[in-house]
């Protein structure tokens, strides 16, 4: 089963973080990482970029409401995600504890992935 | 979770939010420091038993609000006469604390403590000072090390900088539209200078006034999240992050600057560029120019650009003229003038600055840029003169060298027509 780990963290830290701080959590993460791609468990990752980029779009108008910022204020913000494969959520969980040691700080969602579709076009 | 990198950053990031809440509350910058350091000391043990809170902001404010009210009463006991009209206040504002944070009214109070920093009596270099202690948290020695003075020199500077805002007794009413317009755009010139400060630097000491833009651009996008829908602001954090991306390139192995077309653009940092660019895109959609719009929108043409050769000049000489509209100024038409050259020739760029000659007549730069129009016309004997005159007013030693470097190719190769310089 593939599961999302969606990455919830309060981005005023994030960008408070120093460069050396930065460089050694993602090279921590990054140990985890291979070791979940040389199993052939990893999916796509994605870091999204700062909420102050995002553009939200109210469609239950017409035509929708084009509003500057993301969709929820909250105290910690969606930050990015990782797709596993895991084989339950015992799994998904241990697997996620990993990531957890290399970069604590924040909430991790595990959400079941319903459909993953790719498009060969898609480079 | 208890690791004080973490504990570290959430007290830093915490920072503007809480000092601008407690100083509200206090009306008074040196009780909101102090509030706010006992604050941190606390945390400091708490967090690191307990876990940090699910908001250290408001943690912190509380806890910071808390203890400086603890030393007001334990003061009171002491002196004959109490400050009853201080307390009577505060214990109205006590209940709605809480609920103030989760609402907007924050945002009012942070842009606030960014403009107490702007105040127009202070020299910008006492602004950035002011708002680096005050916003940003930097230690005195921190910020001396930044502007490459000493210690006390810098301590002087805050403390005088402290009193004449502290004299200004800025109202704590929220601001009307016009008034919050004017503190944005104090603001905004502040981050603008303050990463201008860090950006101009070159030697064997850049590096460490580095910091300065990051934190330029930390305040910014601090600015843009509280708000969202400004374009200006928007183009503000897109230009820092611009130019910013090009940090890496822009100096040699003796921190001397290397020029654009020089740059080895493998080193350009392209997660800030697609920041900026996207922001860029987000600021247009508003359709309301202003002049940091407009100057990031020239910095995305620059980083567009995969080689010098692509550079698309024809549009940033638009953009120039567009922002000579919005912002007058003989600085903007040389700019201008130096893209007009790329576009159509030497001969139109020359007669475009000539009438600058006299505002611009102490400015490294103008000369700089004439004497490249001179010597692309062939006259090769006006552009030594002019590069001549542009070494007598060169600010650093980096910029006269560059300019002796262009003198000796004009000397050197007379018949061949040399490459441009912008």
């Amino acid at each position: 089963m593939l599961y999302a780990v969606l990455c919830y963290h309060s981005e005023d830290v994030l960008t408070s973080w120093s460069a050396e701080h930065e460089h050694a959590v993602m090279g921590k993460l990054a140990a985890v990482e291979d070791k979940l791609a040389r199993a052939g468990r990893l999916g796509p990752i994605a870091r999204l970029m700062p909420t102050t980029s995002a553009t939200t779009l109210r469609k239950d108008l017409d035509p929708p409401l084009v509003i500057d910022g993301p969709y929820a204020e909250t105290k910690e913000q969606l930050l990015g995600f990782f797709i596993i494969d895991c084989s339950d959520l015992d799994d998904a969980i241990v697997t996620a504890g990993e990531l957890a040691r290399a970069n604590p700080g924040g909430a991790y969602e595990l959400r079941p992935v319903a459909v993953l579709r790719t498009h060969r076009s898609f480079q | 979770m208890n690791d004080p990198a973490w504990i570290n950053a959430a007290l830093i990031s915490a920072r503007p939010q809480a000092i601008a809440a407690l100083l509200r509350y206090f009306r008074d910058m040196d009780t909101a420091e102090e509030a706010y350091q006992e604050a941190c000391l606390r945390a400091l043990k708490n967090w690191t038993q307990n876990g940090p809170p699910r908001d250290p902001a408001a943690w912190l404010i509380l806890v910071g609000r808390n203890a400086a009210l603890d030393a007001t009463r334990r003061n009171r006991k002491l002196e004959p006469l109490p400050a009853d009209e201080v307390l009577s206040d505060l214990d109205d504002v006590e209940e709605q604390l809480v609920e103030r944070l989760d609402s907007a009214g924050y945002r009012d109070d942070l842009l606030r403590l960014l403009f107490v920093c702007c105040h127009p009596d202070l020299p910008s270099t006492q602004q950035i000072a002011l708002a680096l202690r005050i916003v940003s948290g930097l230690t005195v020695k921190q910020i001396a090390r930044a502007f490459l003075v000493s210690e006390s020199a810098m301590e002087q500077r805050i403390t005088r900088a402290k009193a004449c805002v502290a004299r200004a007794n800025l109202p704590f009413e929220t601001p009307g539209a016009v008034e919050r317009a004017r503190r944005l755009a104090a603001v905004s010139t502040m981050i603008y200078l303050l990463f201008n400060e860090g950006y101009s630097a070159t030697g064997d000491t850049a590096s460490r006034r580095f910091a300065l833009c990051d934190e330029a651009i930390r305040l910014a996008r601090l600015l843009l999240r509280l708000f969202q829908s400004e374009p200006e602001i928007m183009g503000l954090t897109a230009l820092l992050l611009l130019q910013h991306s090009r940090t890496a390139a822009r100096l040699d192995g003796d921190g001397q600057i290397v020029l654009m077309e020089d740059q080895d653009r493998s080193l350009w940092n392209r997660t800030m560029i697609e920041e900026g660019l996207a922001l860029i895109d987000k600021a247009m959609r508003h359709a309301q120019p202003g002049p940091y719009q407009v100057q990031a929108a020239i910095a995305a043409l620059h980083v567009h650009a995969a080689t010098p050769e692509e550079t698309d000049w024809q549009q940033i000489e638009l953009l120039y003229a567009t922002l000579e509209r919005l912002q007058p100024s003989p600085v903007v038409t040389l700019n201008r003038a130096v893209a007009l050259a790329k576009v159509r020739g030497p001969a139109a760029a020359l007669a475009l600055i000539e009438p600058l000659a006299e505002k611009l007549s102490g400015y490294f730069y103008f000369y700089g840029v004439k004497g490249a129009l001179l010597r692309d016309l062939g006259n090769v004997d006006e552009a030594r003169d002019t590069y001549n005159r542009a070494i007598a007013l060169a600010n650093t030693a980096a910029e006269a060298a560059h300019i002796r470097l262009q003198l000796d190719r004009l000397m050197s190769d007379r018949t061949h027509p040399a490459r441009p310089c912008g």
